[in-house]
């Protein structure tokens, strides 16, 4: 059989110089790919190999992980949960009631800072159990319509937040009409922290997705209002909350840009917080909370990428270990004929 | 056309009435007005009637059907009727994604598959239209005869055939250019047997003899209609207002060749698909593998966790909508169309059942059919690319006729093989003979050298290692392997039949030899007792015969080397040239036959009484050795006992033997029995035969020895080797001949098959007696059956080898229903198994019994139309091209030229396939369940509305574009080792018959590895990508931004472990798994900067959101690693425990120990080989083992070498 290759091997290449006048037709032309005799690198899970690479995982993943943690506990992030806090103790059996109804919902929260905050301190508020990702809310919307004045009838996707008596609201559908509309005001020691509610959205969203010259029309004009109303008179590119908003959250519990405070916070400053206390989450008992927070290069506090960082790349030093051991302790010899079936299984093969 | 049939009936009755003294047996007119005889040809008036034409068509489409019916095939799959819901339903408001990305996949697989369809169809078009293309003279209105395409033959055409060429349909033989309007045909292509039949015309149109004198012939053929009998035929002939009775042997068949003839008048009766063989012609079944099989089990498994999927979702969705969506004010539930509606939550909930079937058909890979069939078919281009199953003198390259089958080839246990045409060329060779006693013909036995030249390499082995002379033992071992086909190759230049290489005789200088009277008669036997005809070859000078057997013409060919040159046969006697000590020219000498008493199986004899030139009167007998043997008069037995030892030694290795003999006749013995002969034959008593049995019997005695001769029943090139290695890879080789049992048992010794020291078990029945009852015979056979699994049970000896050779009548009662199993499982137990006598049914049924009993897969290969049954049985049918016949090649599911082809298509290309298929499918899944379940995981989150986190473009990409290649890439490419390595050890083989790579632990390991990956990388994105910022900008993820993040990171690990799966990159393999990384990065960034209100979300949003993002490829990097491990550690572990032979042998090559330990390495290989007890090594091993045994009785040690 090693006869048959060779000799054919040779019967073909012999073959092929002196076929050239000959009318082989039929012949196979020879070439590297059709042969399967395409140059390859082979590589083989050598023991070293194995454990090379776990070690250059470990080397890799500690560091990063290390790093990440580090990163996230530098960042400073203040949390206040406050939906409950914020009805009025008689209201507290019925908050939906409250909620909806017309009575004045200021609410004032204190907030201490423990660590000095860097600027730009990032105010979130983060909604819970709010399906922002439901399929029927994701598809209530018209980009087309956002995006361009002449669009503005498009809303056939809207639905049921499409028309008002046969005309179109801008921007229709659920996404805005259930604009959030909690707002925040901050002061320190009675003093104004300035909110910059600029730029709290992507560029690309601004410029591409929100016309400049796209004005909200007939919105939340209907009886049942949803959420936060529109200046009529500030195009859409411009409604940076209705920007950051319309960018769905993939989870039911999310956060969104509220502004961004540019002074440093102090360490045991006390942050007064005034706030308007109108988004109904009650109904669906949802949480609302009101976050400040600072950033580091990975972004707000996150530790689980670093533990996840940590935990694979210990996972990758014990894999190493142990391989190490199982090595020593049970080598096998690489390419170590004793083991192939034939000299395994007893009654194969001869004496020797 | 009505009218003229009446005119006919009525023309024809008269004639009927009117011919009242017809011969009796014609038949009836009634009875071929009845139905099934209503066929009327009208002779050279072929316009009169109109039947089919004689184009054939195997395409299975045409231009109109091609549509519906290529459509109505594809959405024959589950799968596909699967996603045409899908698709349909996607258009509606359930679909949970753009309808586009439902339809666009699928258009595109079914389209694939359906280009594909049209261009095999294409190419079987193209075959047809070759052979409807094909020239004919037909005779026309001119009164000459012209060349016409064969599809342009009309029933009534008169043709002429020349010699060589097929006939263009069913004919009625009219005359040819022997006078007594014989002609001799080839069937090869019905029958497959290579003998050639004498085909005789009607006395009345022998004088049909020239090309015009079918100016005025007309003729009336009624017959039956037509039908698949090839071998019976009714019809009468209607000629010059008589009728006369048409029998089968004036029928000349389309596809079966003239031979030996120059040319034949005929007319068409059946063309096109009314002739007999297309008659015969079924339309291959449709075979698919088991690998397929298997994967479509899977496909139900996956469906059922679709199915369950869906409902959890959609009940979830249900209790949501009930209990929780009232409270979700933004939602603005109910809505009108019920969808969304808490009062109606099983409506909702169903028409969320139908949303959720499709979002996740994602787990079922709409692609894996057609990724399979684009594999399929590039692996079929590497079957017809490969040179070294080019068969150079016939041109014949490999051809892959299905692709569906590949890695079936990976998998066969059993191989059934035709014999003739297949094993050997149906060609004798004149190898050995011995005369006076006295051996002639050079060449040791191979088998004995390789065993005396194997065991000093063991020896050497053993004793101590052996300096240098290793290199030179490893060449020769080689060597020998080489010999062999080189030898081949050297006798095709020399004679045909003859490779008898010996001075001594072919001086032709045999006068010079002790006894050379003895020779001289030896001579004269070969050349005179002989039922050949011979033909000059008028280039050369020299004969060539037409023997009815091919042993008889080596025996022609071998005196005429001899110096006895047969070259003239009247009906009464034979003329031999002569070599003559006398003179120097040869002299012809006739010699007058005086009766011929043929070879039957029976008899086992042949013989010719004859009257030479000096009016002496000779018997000339040869037979099988124990009938002459028993024959010898007392001083004939001279040389009795060295011709046995020699015929001995022929025997075993593997020739086939005949013994000659003579005796000298007084004048009045001979006429005394001679009348008492001629008495009997013309007798008509029951008894004759018995009669003229026993005269011959009587006549046949007191020969004299005169020698014996040797013939090798010529195999193909490479067929013992071949064998061999097929062996040794584990396989079953049975043999299915229709030959006699001695040529069977015959040529089962020369390819190995079977050997001396073998315990052959026989099935026969015996003497076949009329009165013996059915049920008798097969408690007969049953007892023999039994009989011989007893044998085996009782043997001790582990080298022992068993052989069962069946014959037809046998096998006819052991396939019966009740002795089946039993001869099954004596079949099984026995190392080779031949059946001979077989018909082209009994052949099929074999392979049935041997498909269903053991449940393994099996190979059927051959060449001839008898083969055809077989070939469409088994699981993969083989057809040996490059003969002329197509019938097998037709049928079959690949075809290549050479028997011995065979070992590089399943020990290489097979062996590749099955893994890569294997391999390929098992990947398949994990990227489907790894992707299709984060969707699943993700509804949990979205409170199962039926949404999903990614752009409907990444999902249409996912199958298409980047995950596709790579697996493609694994599919076409891989290899575990080289073809080299795949030859070296054929044990490697038998990974695919014991199914190591597509077992349910495999596939169940693959598809839990794709839960683990869904898992981990749902988790951790989703882990990571939660509510806090992602960024330093502050800005919090969306929708989009986990979306691309998740999908991104499913792209990079689904590639990821597909790179550590593989184990041979070439470029190509480097190009598609990091390009289709590549693509999707260029995807995402493309796809972001067109408008925004096609890409909404994923607008920029890589550009802008993610590639500055720090934590983005951080996650892709966690996600990959994490879930790839798993795969890491158990490949580790596997391999380090648990290594596979593949896995050991990698390494050695990786460490280049085969270069540096080149004994360990030859050990290996020598070991890597299925310990087989059939094939030429086993036969080496046991003549090793018989040496070994006799030097030990002798108690001496000799060097082997002293030994010969």
């Amino acid at each position: 059989m090693n006869s048959d290759g060779t000799s054919s091997t040779s019967g073909a290449t012999g073959s092929g110089d002196s076929a050239t006048p000959r009318r082989n037709s039929k012949r196979p032309k020879y070439s590297k790919f059709t042969q399967q005799e395409l140059p390859a690198c082979k590589p083989i899970l050598t023991p070293g190999w194995v454990i090379s690479s776990f070690l250059l995982v470990c080397i890799v993943f500690i560091p990063i992980g290390l790093a990440s943690l580090f990163a996230s506990r530098s960042v400073v992030e203040i949390v206040d949960r406050y939906e409950t806090a914020c009805i009025p103790g008689g209201f507290r059996k019925d908050k939906v009631k409250y909620i909806q109804s017309d009575s004045n919902k200021t609410c004032r929260r204190n907030l201490t800072v423990n660590k000095d905050m860097k600027p730009p301190i990032y105010v979130y508020y983060q909604l819970d159990n709010f399906y922002q990702n439901h399929r029927r809310y994701v598809k209530s919307r018209s980009d087309p319509q956002l995006k361009s004045k002449s669009k503005e009838n498009e809303t056939n996707d809207c639905k049921p937040e499409a028309t008002i008596n046969g005309k179109a609201i801008l921007p229709c559908g659920l996404i805005a009409w259930s604009l959030f509309n909690d707002t925040y005001s901050f002061s320190r020691s009675s003093q104004k922290l300035q909110v910059n509610k600029k730029d709290i959205s992507w560029k690309s969203d601004r410029e591409h997705k929100f016309g400049k010259d796209v004005f909200p029309k007939n919105f939340q004009n209907r009886t049942v209002k949803g959420g936060a109303t529109l200046n009529a008179s500030i195009p859409l590119s411009q409604q940076e909350d209705l920007i950051v908003w319309m960018r769905t959250a993939a989870l039911p519990t999310f956060r969104k840009l509220y502004g961004k405070i540019e002074v440093e916070l102090k360490k045991g400053d006390v942050i007064q917080v005034t706030l308007e206390n109108n988004y109904n989450t009650y109904s669906f008992n949802g949480k609302k909370k009101l976050v400040l927070s600072t950033t580091k290069w990975i972004g707000g506090k996150n530790d689980f990428i670093g533990i996840a960082y940590l935990t694979v790349g210990g996972l990758c030093f014990l894999l190493a270990m142990s391989f190490t051991i199982i090595y020593y302790v049970k080598p096998r010899r690489l390419g170590d004929p004793t083991y192939l079936s034939w000299n395994r299984n007893p009654g194969g093969g001869a004496n020797n | 056309m009505g009218h003229g049939k009446i005119r006919a009936r009525l023309r024809s009755s008269l004639y009927t009435f009117s011919c009242t003294n017809a011969p009796k047996k014609s038949v009836e007119f009634d009875e071929l007005q009845g139905p099934g005889f209503s066929r009327v040809v009208m002779c050279n008036q072929p316009l009169l009637y109109k039947y089919r034409n004689n184009s054939t068509s195997t395409t299975k489409y045409n231009a109109l059907t091609f549509l519906p019916i290529a459509l109505f095939e594809q959405f024959n799959r589950v799968a596909n009727i699967y996603f045409l819901i899908a698709a349909i339903l996607s258009v509606t408001p359930y679909g949970p994604y753009n309808p586009i990305s439902a339809i666009a996949p699928l258009a595109f697989v079914v389209g694939l598959s359906m280009v594909k369809e049209l261009l095999e169809d294409w190419q079987r078009m193209l075959q047809d239209w070759k052979v409807n293309m094909r020239p004919a003279l037909v005779y026309n209105a001119n009164g000459s005869f012209e060349t016409q395409p064969w599809k342009k033959i009309k029933v009534g055409d008169v043709v002429k055939v020349e010699k060589d060429t097929f006939f263009p349909a069913d004919l009625l033989l009219l005359s040819s250019n022997y006078d007594d309007g014989i002609c001799y045909v080839e069937t090869m292509n019905l029958d497959g047997e290579t003998n050639l039949k004498v085909k005789r015309a009607m006395d009345v149109t022998l004088d049909l003899d020239n090309d015009a004198s079918f100016q005025d012939f007309k003729a009336t053929i009624k017959c039956e209609d037509p039908n698949p009998s090839l071998y019976t035929f009714v019809g009468n002939f209607e000629y010059d207002k008589k009728i006369y009775p048409i029998d089968p042997s004036q029928i000349l068949l389309r596809d079966s060749k003239l031979r030996n003839t120059s040319y034949v008048y005929g007319v068409v009766i059946f063309t096109g698909h009314d002739t007999k063989v297309m008659q015969n012609s079924t339309r291959s079944p449709s075979k698919r593998s088991r690998i397929e099989r298997k994967m479509d089990k899977i496909i139900y498994i996956l469906f059922s966790v679709l199915v369950v999927v869906s409902l959890v979702s959609s009940s979830g969705f249900a209790y949501m909508t009930k209990y929780k969506m009232p409270d979700w004010w933004y939602l603005h539930a109910p809505d009108n169309k019920d969808l969304y509606n808490p009062d109606k939550p099983t409506v909702s909930g169903f028409y969320h059942l139908i949303t959720a079937l499709i979002l996740y058909g994602y787990l079922i890979p709409i692609s894996l059919y057609v990724s399979i069939e684009i594999v399929k078919v590039l692996q079929a281009s590497f079957i017809n690319q490969d040179m070294h199953m080019y068969h150079e003198e016939t041109e014949t390259p490999a051809l892959a006729r299905t692709s569906n089958l590949n890695e079936e080839l990976g998998q066969v246990d059993t191989i059934l093989s035709d014999k003739t045409g297949t094993l050997t060329c149906n060609q004798m060779d004149f190898l050995k003979c011995s005369i006076a006693g006295i051996p002639y013909g050079q060449g040791a036995s191979e088998v004995e050298a390789a065993a005396v030249r194997k065991m000093s390499m063991d020896l050497d082995a053993e004793d101590f290692d052996h300096f240098s002379s290793e290199d030179s033992t490893y060449e020769e071992e080689v060597e020998l392997e080489t010999v062999v086909t080189s030898n081949d190759q050297d006798h095709k230049r020399r004679i045909k039949g003859f490779s008898f290489e010996d001075n001594r005789l072919t001086s032709r200088c045999w006068w010079k030899l002790p006894n050379p009277d003895v020779h001289f008669l030896f001579f004269r036997v070969l050349a005179v007792c002989q039922t050949a005809i011979p033909e000059e070859n008028h280039e050369t000078g020299e004969y060539n015969y037409e023997a009815e057997s091919p042993d008889e013409g080596a025996f022609l060919v071998a005196a005429r080397e001899f110096g006895f040159e047969f070259i003239k046969r009247t009906q009464g006697s034979v003329t031999v040239r002569e070599a003559d000590p006398s003179s120097p020219e040869p002299v012809e000498r006739d010699f007058k036959i005086l009766n011929i008493l043929e070879f039957t199986s029976k008899r086992k004899r042949m013989t010719v009484i004859v009257r030479d030139d000096k009016e002496e009167i000779f018997l000339f007998c040869k037979g099988a050795d124990t009938i002459i043997f028993d024959r010898l008069s007392d001083k004939g037995r001279t040389y009795e006992k060295a011709t046995t030892k020699h015929l001995n030694d022929y025997g075993e290795g593997g020739l086939r033997t005949l013994v000659f003999a003579y005796k000298k006749l007084d004048e009045d013995e001979y006429r005394s029995w001679n009348s008492e002969f001629q008495k009997a034959k013309n007798s008509v008593s029951s008894d004759r035969d018995d009669v003229l049995e026993d005269l011959s019997d009587k006549m046949e005695r007191e020969l004299i020895l005169v020698g014996a001769s040797a013939v090798e029943d010529k195999l193909q090139q490479g067929v013992p080797q071949c064998i061999d290695s097929l062996a040794q890879a584990g396989l079953k080789i049975w043999v299915l001949t229709g030959d006699k049992m001695e040529t069977a048992i015959n040529i089962g010794f020369s390819c190995s098959l079977l050997r001396q020291g073998m315990h052959q078990i026989c099935i026969s029945t015996k003497d076949m007696l009329a009165n013996e009852s059915v049920q008798n015979t097969k408690s007969d056979i049953l007892m023999q059956i039994t009989d011989g699994s007893r044998m085996m049970k009782e043997e001790t000896d582990p080298d022992a080898a068993y052989a069962l050779i069946i014959d037809g009548k046998a096998l006819t009662y052991a396939l019966d229903e009740e002795l089946k199993t039993q001869f099954l499982k004596l079949a099984v137990a026995c190392a080779s198994v031949i059946c001979c006598r077989v018909s082209p049914k009994q052949k099929a049924l074999v392979v049935r019994l041997v498909k269903e009993g053991t449940g393994k897969t099996t190979l059927a290969i051959g060449d001839g139309a008898n083969d055809v049954g077989m070939i469409q049985e088994a699981d993969i049918g083989i057809g040996i091209s490059g003969v002329e016949g197509m019938q097998a090649v037709m049928s079959s599911d690949f075809a290549i030229a050479q028997f011995r082809y065979l070992e590089r298509l399943l020990v290489v290309h097979g062996h590749w396939f099955y893994k890569r298929i294997a391999q390929m499918i098992c990947y398949f899944f994990y990227k489907n369940i790894a992707f299709g379940l984060t969707l699943f995981y993700y509804e949990i989150c979205t409170a199962f509305s039926g949404n999903s986190v990614y752009d409907d473009w990444y999902m249409i990409l996912y199958n298409v574009a980047v995950t596709s290649l790579p697996v493609m890439s694994l599919g076409v490419l891989e290899q575990d080792v080289s073809s080299e390595i795949c030859l070296e050890f054929p044990a490697l083989y038998q990974q695919g018959p014991k199914n190591l790579f597509f077992g349910w632990y495999r596939i169940i390991g693959w598809m839990c590895n794709g839960v683990y990956t869904s898992v981990v990388i749902f988790c951790l994105t989703i882990f990571i990508f939660s509510d806090p910022p992602y960024r330093s900008e502050g800005q919090t993820p969306d929708m989009s931004i986990v979306g691309a993040t998740m999908f991104t990171c499913i792209v990079c690990a689904v590639n990821t472990q597909i790179a550590l799966l593989l184990s041979h990159f070439t470029w190509i393999q480097h190009c598609f798994i990091w390009g289709s990384i590549v693509v999707w990065f260029s995807f995402l960034i493309i796809y972001g900067v067109i408008l925004p209100e096609t890409s909404t979300g994923s607008y920029q949003v890589f550009t802008e959101t993610l590639a500055p993002t720090p934590l983005f490829w951080m996650t892709i990097l966690l996600v990959v690693m994490a879930s790839v491990i798993p795969y890491f550690i158990h490949a580790s572990l596997l391999r380090s425990f648990q290594p596979e032979d593949h896995h050991i042998i990698q390494e050695i090559k990786y460490l280049k120990k085969d270069v540096l330990d080149r004994r360990m390495w030859r050990r290996e290989r020598r070991k890597g080989r299925h310990t087989a007890k059939i094939g030429f090594s086993a036969r080496v091993d046991a003549k090793i083992r018989q040496l070994k045994g006799r030097i030990q009785k002798k108690g001496a040690h000799l060097a082997p070498q002293e030994m010969l």
